[in-house]
């Protein structure tokens, strides 16, 4: 890690703020293909022997996952777009 | 039962809150109190359009023919809103940065504002969604049919489509009234928007109303629910994996593909934070509006009698138990979801159509262009009312025709894969700079043709757009051409083979001909802007300051965006550049932002044209010229890179061409030397072969015979001499011959050469350097010596001196050994000779040689590494030669660290 002078800190921060950005976008782009897995993983179930409403309950609950994410997702990107733009 | 007309009276009311809702809308917004317009969730409650009459009452009719597949449908959608960050957030932030219209304007726009893609993709959307629009008058007329207790399978022949026709009538008049107010997109359909947002609440509403009644009030709550699923007709998990996956697709695509969903999310969108809300919000709406389509497809198929229509459960089910209120509320759910995909997807293909079709042909057909073209305002309004009422009409023909038929969920696919062609120009004119105006058209209509060939016209009905025969053997009896088994691959469920080989022939040619095909500049322009959107802030291809004036040009955007639109924009500009008046200069900046604002009213490449007809010429700004500056370096790259491989191949030309003159001069010197050596060899043979026939023929003295005798002797041993040298010489120029090197005092092989030159020291006397003693060299000495005797012997027979001198002396500064003589020296024009072969001072015969001997010193020194030259001191003071020596190298280890 750098050093924690009194000069050094205020850069550190910056950086660390972006960096966590990044990876926020990063997780941003990476979420639709964890949703899309959840939702064709049905697809590798036994056919005919596994109940109907199994297979309803778990996608839903599966959307009901990918709904709760995003939301936490838009928010993480909202108040760090808002910090960005606050230091800027 | 709740009467027909009773019905219809609460549909007319509801029409008319709706009415009100929009009018009260409007007006705030005109009042500038638009805030909550503005909010994320009335455009999150905006795209629920995507969910049709299709959802509301086919979903459940889905649901009961295919059991979960329905979910495919919401699925990718949702994973299009999910997976924001990839594509919506560059698709609305280009829609806002360059004012886009509709789908077809975003396709032309990126393909450099090109007129023959804004055709293609507004055919396509017009041919695909005109069934769409169809299904949704249908589904009207079917809800009012089963509350008029008509059987739902007899409607048509029973006149049933008046329901439809009235519907279609009182929606174009909604749609004209609030879609067509006014002309710049930008502004907004506030209105229009805010009815869409209450019906979206009241289908919402009404869905989960009926839903809740079925599993709370019909199934006995959540845990039997699932039982009852599980014993019911769908119960199996049979999910085909390539239909799930591929629907998922197919619906992910349309949801960027659809005009109407185009028009809410990126023409519609007031702030791109919106689309962060936007995000999970839009997921959660359609997974409510998704959670009870099952169960009422179950209890719908346990309570009514086989043979009813599922696609009615959500109205028939709660009418067959008496709740009358509860159908009533599913059916203004119904007509809301119809209702509103209806406005939307007419606003946005009347506004393509009158953007790429109706103005363009209007303004070519005046010849005079923009400036004479009368009120434009008027005219683009008006096409827009047209378009609107002929899209509706084309929707309610087709109704008529198709006969309301085919299930509902079959129309929403087909014209699903209809309008998801235009996706490969779009993600490829999103992200791929190579991606060319050809391209794209080429794979739009390939496309389309296969799309219209698999899908549409088998769509419309068994044998009436396509004979039976046809569709079972192929046109002309070509198989691989069979609608359904096109290229032999007639095992695929239908919806998917034509999805497979349109979307695959379409991307094929996309990328293929872009790849071929080299795009215009304002294309390269626009791909520029489109691709790199997020790094280029500022706007399209710009004007220069053209031959327009302010005054023109205020008069053609009037008859665009309204008087006091314009004069207001006029004026804000005129203000921003510190001008008093109205009238702004006309710099290119200024023209770039009334080309956007036209460009809001009436389409990218209509605006173009206009400002282009006023102005008089395409430029390009600073901005714009730092977008293509990289494309630019490539290109300077690529022809230093030329420049530096023509050089090369000058060099190599002029090289060949100097090579080729020495080969010629060389040839001609060997002429020369092959002359030359002829003379000096039939000079000595004549006198040789004189004197033989002299003594031949006798009677000679004996003193006569002896002399004669002698010279041919002398001859004879001239010619063996000359022969010799030209051997030695031969030899070493071509560098051949072994150097006998060997370590020798330099004293030493200078008194082996005075000896074998003058072997009694007579003639000429010769002061030696000391010096010399103290000289070991690493070399041939037999050679070295030979350069010596020669020197030596040259002074011996060239110093006219009366007392010949020579001295030798070492030159330790130089590593050479100087020969320097008193005798009067070398004229300076021919001291450069010397060397040459054949080169003799004065007489020829005095010296006895053939003038080769220096040119043999030079060779050998060259061989030993050293050299020999005449030192130029003037006449008078005596022919000084320098043999420099080679120095010898540092015996190996000397000065260095031994290794090891």
């Amino acid at each position: 890690m750098a050093e924690r002078g009194p000069g050094a800190r205020r850069p550190v921060f910056l950086a660390r703020a972006s960096y966590r950005r990044r990876r926020l976008e990063d997780t941003a782009r990476l979420a639709p293909l964890a949703a899309a897995f959840l939702w064709a993983l049905p697809l590798l179930w036994p056919r005919g022997e596994t109940p109907l409403s199994t297979v309803l309950v778990y996608l839903f609950a599966a959307w009901g996952l990918s709904v709760l994410a995003s939301w936490a997702l838009a928010r993480a990107l909202r108040r760090s777009a808002r910090d960005a733009d606050g230091d800027a | 039962m709740l009467g027909f007309n009773a019905l219809v009276s609460i549909a007319l009311l509801y029409g008319a809150f709706l009415f009100g809702v929009a009018f009260a809308a409007e007006r705030r917004a005109a009042g500038g109190r638009d805030g909550w317009l503005r909010s994320p969730w009335i455009y999150t409650l905006s795209l629920s359009i995507y969910c049709t009459a299709w959802t509301f009452y086919g979903a459940v009719g889905y649901a009961a023919r295919s059991g979960l597949e329905y979910l495919t449908i919401y699925l990718g959608p949702s994973l299009v809103m999910i997976g924001w960050w990839w594509l919506l957030r560059k698709l609305v932030r280009i829609g806002r940065a360059q004012r886009i219209t509709s789908i077809a304007d975003l396709v032309s726009s990126r393909f450099g504002k090109s007129d023959l893609l804004g055709v293609i993709v507004t055919l396509l959307a017009v041919v695909g969604v005109t069934p769409y629009i169809a299904l949704q008058l249908q589904s009207i007329a079917q809800s009012l049919d089963v509350f008029a207790g008509r059987a739902a399978a007899d409607w048509a022949a029973r006149g049933g489509g008046s329901a439809a026709l009235w519907s279609a009538v009182g929606l174009a008049l909604f749609t004209i009234l609030f879609g067509t107010r006014n002309l710049d997109s930008n502004e907004r359909h506030h209105g229009i928007v805010m009815a869409v947002a209450v019906e979206a609440v009241v289908k919402l509403g009404a869905l989960l109303a009926v839903g809740v009644y079925v599993v709370w009030g019909l199934g006995g709550g959540p845990a039997e629910m699932l039982a009852r699923i599980d014993a019911s007709a769908i119960s199996g998990w049979e999910q085909s994996g390539g239909r799930w996956i591929g629907f998922t697709l197919l619906s992910a695509g349309a949801l960027l593909c659809l005009p109407r969903m185009f028009q809410v999310l990126v023409v519609e969108n007031a702030d791109e934070d919106h689309l962060a809300t936007a995000s999970w919000a839009f997921p959660l709406y359609l997974g409510l509006m998704s959670l009870f389509v099952v169960p009422i497809a179950v209890t719908g198929l346990e309570l009514l009698p086989e043979g009813a229509n599922p696609d009615m459960f959500v109205l028939t089910v709660p009418l067959s138990q008496g709740r009358d209120g509860l159908a009533v509320l599913a059916f203004l759910g119904g007509f809301s979801s119809a209702a509103s995909m209806v406005m939307v997807a007419t606003i946005a293909l009347a506004t393509m159509m009158s953007n790429h079709i109706i103005v363009p042909l209007w303004l070519r057909a005046r010849s005079g262009g923009a400036m004479m073209a009368g009120d434009v305002r008027a005219v683009v309004l008006a096409a827009r009312r047209l378009s609107i009422l002929g899209v509706l009409g084309l929707g309610y023909v087709y109704f008529r025709l198709s006969g309301g038929g085919a299930a509902l969920a079959s129309i929403g696919l087909v014209a699903f894969v209809g309008v998801v062609q235009v996706l490969p120009a779009l993600i490829g004119g999103l992200f791929w700079r190579g991606a060319t105006r050809s391209g794209a058209a080429a794979g739009l209509l390939a496309g389309f043709a296969v799309w219209l060939w698999a899908m549409f016209l088998p769509s419309v009905g068994d044998g009436t757009a396509i004979p039976a025969g046809v569709m079972a053997a192929g046109p002309f009896g070509l198989e691989w051409l069979r609608p359904q088994a096109l290229f032999w691959t007639g095992g695929l469920d239908p919806v998917l083979h034509a999805a497979l080989w349109s979307l695959a022939l379409n991307a094929a040619l996309f990328v293929l001909v872009s790849l071929a095909s080299f795009p215009g500049p304002v294309e390269r322009l626009q791909g520029a802007q489109f691709v790199g959107v997020f790094e280029l802030s500022e706007g399209p291809g710009s004007w220069a300051r053209g031959a327009a004036d302010a005054e023109p040009l205020l008069v053609m955007a009037q008859r665009i965006i309204g008087a006091a639109e314009a004069q207001a924009i006029f004026a804000r500009h005129a203000a921003r550049q510190g001008k008093q008046g109205r009238l702004p200069d006309v710099t290119p900046d200024f023209i770039r932002v009334l080309e956007r604002e036209l460009a809001g009213s009436v389409g990218a490449a209509t605006a173009h044209a206009m400002i282009g007809q006023m102005t008089e010429g395409v430029s390009v700004s600073v901005e714009d010229l730092i977008a293509v500056a990289d494309e630019t370096a490539q290109i300077m790259e690529y022809s230093n890179r030329l420049e530096q491989k023509s050089a090369e191949l000058e060099r190599t030309a002029s090289a060949l061409r100097e090579a080729n003159a020495q080969l010629t001069a060389l040839s001609v010197q060997k002429d020369g030397f092959l002359s030359q050596i002829s003379h000096e060899l039939r000079t000595p043979m004549t006198s040789i072969r004189a004197f033989a026939e002299i003594l031949r023929e006798g009677g000679l003295d004996p003193a006569e015979q002896d002399r004669f005798a002698a010279i041919i002797g002398d001859e004879a041993s001239r010619l063996t001499r000359l022969l010799d040298d030209l051997l030695d010489l031969s030899v070493l120029e071509a560098g051949q011959g072994l150097l006998d090197l060997r370590e020798i005092g330099l004293g030493e092989v200078v008194d082996r050469a005075l000896d074998a030159a003058l072997p009694l020291r007579e003639g000429l006397r010769v002061e030696r350097d000391p010096a010399l003693d103290q000289v070991t060299l690493d070399t041939d000495p037999d050679r070295l010596a030979q350069v010596f005797i020669n020197l030596i012997a040259n002074a011996r027979k060239y110093c006219e001196a009366p007392q010949p001198e020579l001295r030798i002396l070492w030159r330790p500064d130089c590593h050479a050994v100087d020969f320097i003589d008193n005798g009067a020296g070398i004229p300076p024009e021919q001291g450069r000779v010397i060397f040459e072969k054949f080169s003799r001072l004065g007489e020829a015969g005095k010296a006895g040689g053939a003038g080769l001997g220096l040119a043999i010193c030079r060779e050998i020194m060259a061989r030993l590494g050293g050299a020999i030259r005449y030192l130029p001191g003037g006449q008078g003071s005596g022919s000084a030669f320098r043999v420099e020596l080679p120095v010898k190298a540092a015996p190996l280890g000397v000065g260095q660290p031994l290794a090891g």
